[in-house]
């Protein structure tokens, strides 16, 4: 979580320098419910989610240097430097991408999940969106017939409260939006996101109901984005009272579990200045890789269109 | 043998799904119902319930389930009861299918197939009378594919199935109780390779899918006229078999380009870009282009029949290029 939050303190500053364009959508202040998620999982297991997915390819352990050199739009990206910060891919972890149309990934979960089940394997399929795609056909489609057919699958709302600049009650005929698991005959869980340890255990819960019994689990975290929407949105803005930030910056996930770490006798001041250094170190690394990686060949504009292959 | 359009299908479903078990079938009405238009009778009763899907009406999640089977290893054909209703699926087609290849870097090709019928039947009016090769053949990453025979259809389908890359497979309703030589067994058709239906050597008619009959049956009545057509069936919209075309012209230094959609935007007009192009000094007359007028499909048949290209607006335009009196 260190790790992912000096990686996209980071990205902020390379995206002021302008070293990386486009669309660009920070997790911070999300951090403990993608890694919690992410930490009870497999790696034969997936996972597919949103545009904003920088923290979760690293937490699954994409190196870095690679995540950082695909944001600067160099070949030694993830993806090549053609997908760019929204589409970080990694068919070695299994990755299945960040996706840019909101809600448009949750149908392919679905299918992940029916992939598996056709083949008779326990993996499961864990599915990252924001809440406000819950509001979208997709999600109904994808989450009806993962109900219907059974699917080893993990639907995660990350609760940040917004969708844009729309909150939740805005938007959503319900507040509660888990219970919409029950128009899928699904089972649902609410937790709090800021708390990674309670995100891994809840989301280990159904993993393991997923894996054993073929049951798919809608999971509402309730978290917070700490930034704007992207890069382009000021960090308060017009839908929201800096008042409010500041009070849910108060729960900042990795202060959470720094202070139960404390408490505990885990880890003590200089062992998180330590750590500090350490992720400090990598994320610098990173940018150094990022910015000595060569930008695609002019060939890579026409390659990857299609495969020349059957089967 | 001799064998329906929508045999043809079945038996290229049937077969690669005997070949290889990572190919399944999904979309509504494929299993229990055996086929909206029953292209996919017996195969439930064959391959089971796990490989012949029913699915509610949902083309959005269904292609999504597709796409993201495909890219963990799976070789799904969905099916779409028409490609009227797959508009509610063109955000997977268009966004996932067709670009997953090349935001990834390489890393996750979508061997999938979707397929239906296209374009118009008789009287279903606006909403279910429709073209759309050229909005899916305008997207970089896709294939399109548009059989006219029972033949081309089965071996079509086979290379579709086969291909690593979204393949788009559009038939057309009334061409599933056409009847034609099919050979038996393993035999594929290429993607990307045009067919030459007729020869002649007066005028070139370029078209596609169930155009190619109206192609054909023009080319009949303008024989009897002394008219010779060189009726070149592109059998795929994308890739485009290019040279097909411009060896075409080359020997009949004209052309009439038939297509079942609107003019704007349409198939047409890009082939006669690239005869213009490519062709330029071998034309003896402008191409000429016959497509549906520019209106929604219209239910009274007298309307709709108007609305059609047909075999006499294709005989007008060839004489047209001809420059003979019609």
């Amino acid at each position: 979580m260190l790790l992912q939050r000096r990686f996209e303190e980071r990205c902020a500053e390379a995206y002021a320098l302008g070293k990386i364009g486009g669309f660009c959508h920070l997790y911070i202040g999300q951090e403990a419910t993608g890694t919690g998620a992410i930490a009870a999982l497999r790696d034969d297991d997936y996972v597919i989610t949103t545009y904003r997915d920088h923290a979760q390819a690293i937490a699954r352990g994409v190196p870095p240097r690679a995540v950082m050199a695909e944001l600067f739009g160099r070949a030694d990206g993830v993806s090549r430097g053609k997908g760019g910060s929204m589409h970080l891919f990694s068919r070695e972890h299994n990755f299945l991408g960040g996706h840019g149309i909101v809600g448009g990934h949750i149908p392919l979960a679905t299918g992940v999940a029916f992939a598996i089940k056709y083949r008779g394997r326990d993996q499961v399929c864990l599915c990252f969106f924001g809440e406000a795609a819950v509001n979208n056909g997709a999600f109904h489609e994808a989450l009806n017939m993962a109900g219907l057919w059974k699917l080893p699958v993990i639907y995660l709302i990350e609760n940040n409260r917004y969708g844009m600049g729309t909150a939740l009650e805005r938007a959503s005929a319900i507040n509660d939006i888990a219970e919409r698991a029950r128009a899928y005959d699904m089972p649902r869980a609410v937790v709090d996101g800021q708390d990674v340890l309670a995100v891994r255990q809840v989301v280990g819960e159904a993993v393991e109901r997923a894996r054993t019994e073929q049951i798919p689990t809608l999971i509402e975290a309730r978290t917070y984005r700490f930034m704007g929407h992207s890069m382009s949105d000021a960090v308060s803005g017009t839908y929201r009272s800096k008042a409010e930030l500041e009070e849910h910056v108060k729960r900042d996930p990795i202060t959470v579990l720094r202070s139960m770490m404390q408490e505990r006798g885990e880890i003590d001041d200089a062992g998180v200045a330590a750590l500090d250094a350490e992720v400090r170190a990598v994320c610098e690394d990173a940018w150094n890789f990022a910015d000595a990686s060569p930008e695609p060949p002019i060939e890579a504009l026409t390659e990857n269109v299609v495969v020349d292959t059957t089967s | 043998m001799i064998r329906t359009y929508r045999d043809a299908l079945n038996l290229a479903l049937r077969e690669e799904m005997q070949r290889d078990d990572r190919v399944f079938l999904m979309g509504e009405e494929v299993a229990v119902y055996q086929g909206a238009y029953k292209v996919s009778k017996g195969l439930l009763q064959e391959f089971g319930e796990m490989r012949v899907v029913d699915t509610p009406i949902t083309e959005l999640g269904f292609a999504g389930v597709g796409v993201g089977a495909a890219m963990v290893g799976l070789r799904p054909v969905i099916e779409f009861m028409t490609w009227n209703f797959a508009l509610l699926a063109l955000d997977q087609v268009v966004n996932a299918a067709a670009k997953m290849l090349y935001m990834s870097g390489g890393q996750y090709n979508v061997p999938i197939v979707f397929r239906g019928p296209n374009g118009a039947a008789l009287q279903l009016a606006a909403q279910h009378s429709q073209s759309w090769e050229s909005w899916l053949a305008h997207i970089p990453g896709l294939k399109v594919v548009t059989p006219a025979t029972p033949a081309d259809a089965k071996g079509l389908l086979k290379s579709a199935i086969r291909d690593d890359n979204p393949v788009i497979v559009l038939e057309g309703e009334m061409l599933y109780n056409t009847k034609g030589e099919v050979p038996d067994g393993d035999v594929l058709v290429p993607l990307g390779v045009a067919d030459r239906k007729r020869a002649g050597d007066h005028c070139s008619l370029i078209t596609y899918g169930k155009m190619v009959l109206v192609a054909l049956q023009a080319a009949e009545q303008l024989a009897q006229e002394g008219i010779e057509i060189d009726v070149i069936d592109l059998r795929t919209v994308r890739p485009m078999d290019v040279e097909s075309i411009a060896a075409s012209v080359r020997r009949t230094n004209r052309a009439v380009v038939v297509e079942e959609g609107w003019e704007i935007a349409g198939i047409g007009a890009q082939i006669v870009d690239f005869i213009q192009r490519e062709c330029f000094d071998d034309l003896d007359a402008p191409v000429v282009r016959v497509h549906q007028v520019d209106t929604p499909m219209p239910y009274a048949k007298n309307l709709e029949r108007a609305a059609k290209p047909d075999v006499a607006k294709t005989i007008a335009a060839v004489k047209r290029v001809m420059y003979v009196e019609a």
